[in-house]
């Protein structure tokens, strides 16, 4: 078995939050903050289809770029910044040890 | 006004595999949805992904689905009341259901099933201060008719088909000028219509803002100009008569919120015996409710349907005694 990585989350009070997640579940960071009872909806269930889970990554982790849908699904979310992310399309892997990330401000 | 036996909020898969089970029990329904078309979020989010859980399809693509599903719901001849958002419910002296669309329709049915998914589709609005007060003061999430923009100077933000589409329409003759605000430099969208915006841009029949965002709404009573943010050229101001920011739509559970339906974490609560809320009559089924255990999948709302339709029967025909009847037996008799 893969050892647990280490994450950070800040969530909207900035009240951190150190998770600890499995790499060999498929998770992402959405469905962990899901599991976490954090305020993450996931409504579009992860299909980067409605930015419900947006954040902001605040270490210097090396992540892998934003995809297509990404990018397309981020146009059309609010409080856009250079370090946003949707949470659903971050796949845990060893390489996000020690990530920290923002929930985003939800819009009415 | 509308009757039906069972009233559907949501035409959504759920919603329209209810229809088949309720016909096989002799049950008519009418289905209510705020979209234009049915198939709820397959329809409108994700018609073209494939799903590859639905028994003895090892895929089909989410619009695919539901047009099996409306193929499969015809012989019971559904009604519909598409576009149309259910607003209110009441009971009225015999009993029954009558539930009221923002647009004023009325259906009368003595059973209500709320397959509403995630809730109704709304555009998405960007966090501008003061914004409400301007809604119909020369803000606009949604342009339902272009003429009203004749002659105007009208503002659109967005970079996904609709805000190019729509820029191009208007930029051909309707309004006086015409600017897309984007926050990026590249469009998603068809290709042939980012060529077209940047075409009309170049002939100066578009004002192509991108790397900027509105901001700001300024006007006494009634819109007159934006502020936008240019990422390197800071803050502007722009003159206008409309701004209409086209940033797609999100579920929102609506005005069913306040139908005195328990609810926890914006899910309806159900009994699993028959899926009924705690209020006689109504029952939620699919995305919308919850209990324990309860999983999102299409699958499990379709069995979710199929158990509150008998107890929707046995509330009907109190005196009646419903026989479960396989259809390879008895086939499918429609209306």
């Amino acid at each position: 078995m893969e050892p647990l990585i280490k994450v950070t989350v800040i969530d909207r009070d900035g009240t951190p939050h150190e998770l600890e997640a499995p790499t060999d579940m498929g998770l992402n960071m959405m469905e962990l903050c899901k599991s976490a009872e954090l305020p993450v909806e996931g409504t579009c269930g992860g299909m980067a289809m409605c930015a419900s889970c947006h954040l902001y990554v605040e270490s210097d982790t090396d992540l892998p770029e934003r995809g297509d849908a990404e990018e397309d699904m981020l146009d059309q979310a609010f409080f856009v910044e250079s370090n946003s992310r949707l949470g659903c399309q971050l796949h845990l892997t060893q390489d996000l040890d020690g990530l920290v990330v923002r929930l985003a401000p939800v819009a009415q | 006004m509308i009757q039906t036996d069972i009233l559907i909020i949501g035409a959504g898969p759920c919603g329209l595999f209810t229809v088949f089970e309720a016909g096989l029990l002799k049950l008519r329904c009418h289905l209510i949805d705020a979209l234009p078309q049915p198939g709820g979020q397959c329809s409108e989010i994700y018609p073209k992904k494939p799903i590859y859980d639905i028994p003895a399809y090892p895929s089909i693509l989410a619009g695919e689905l539901v047009d099996r599903l409306m193929e499969q719901a015809a012989p019971f001849q559904p009604g519909f009341t598409l576009g149309e958002r259910a607003e209110s419910i009441e009971r009225d002296d015999e009993g029954q259901f009558l539930v009221t669309t923002h647009r004023g329709t009325v259906h009368r049915a003595p059973i209500v099933a709320i397959a509403g998914g995630l809730g109704c589709f709304e555009p998405r609005k960007p966090p501008v201060e003061r914004l409400e007060a301007y809604e119909d003061h020369g803000v606009e999430y949604i342009i339902r008719d272009p003429e009203f923009y004749r002659g105007k100077r009208v503002v659109i933000s967005g970079g996904g088909d609709s805000a190019l589409d729509w820029s191009i329409f208007l930029a051909e003759g309707v309004a006086s000028e015409v600017t897309l605000v984007h926050r990026r430099q590249e469009f998603r969208g068809h290709l042939d219509s980012v060529q077209k915006v940047l075409d009309l841009a170049a002939e100066g029949r578009i004002r192509l803002l991108t790397d900027s965002e509105v901001v700001e709404v300024h006007g006494d009573g009634k819109l007159d100009s934006v502020g936008y943010q240019h990422t390197t050229e800071g803050l502007q101001r722009l003159a206008c008569d409309h701004w209409v920011p086209l940033f797609g739509l999100s579920p929102k559970l609506g005005p069913i919120a306040d139908w005195n339906l328990n609810i926890s974490k914006n899910s309806i609560e159900v009994d699993t015996f028959d899926y009924s809320t705690n209020v006689p009559g109504i029952y939620a089924i699919g995305d919308i409710n919850t209990y324990p255990g309860k999983l999102k999948l299409i699958l499990c709302g379709f069995h979710e349907a199929t158990l509150m339709v008998q107890s929707a029967f046995k509330r009907i025909y109190p005196e009646k005694n419903l026989v479960l009847k396989y259809t390879t037996v008895n086939g499918v008799n429609g209306f």
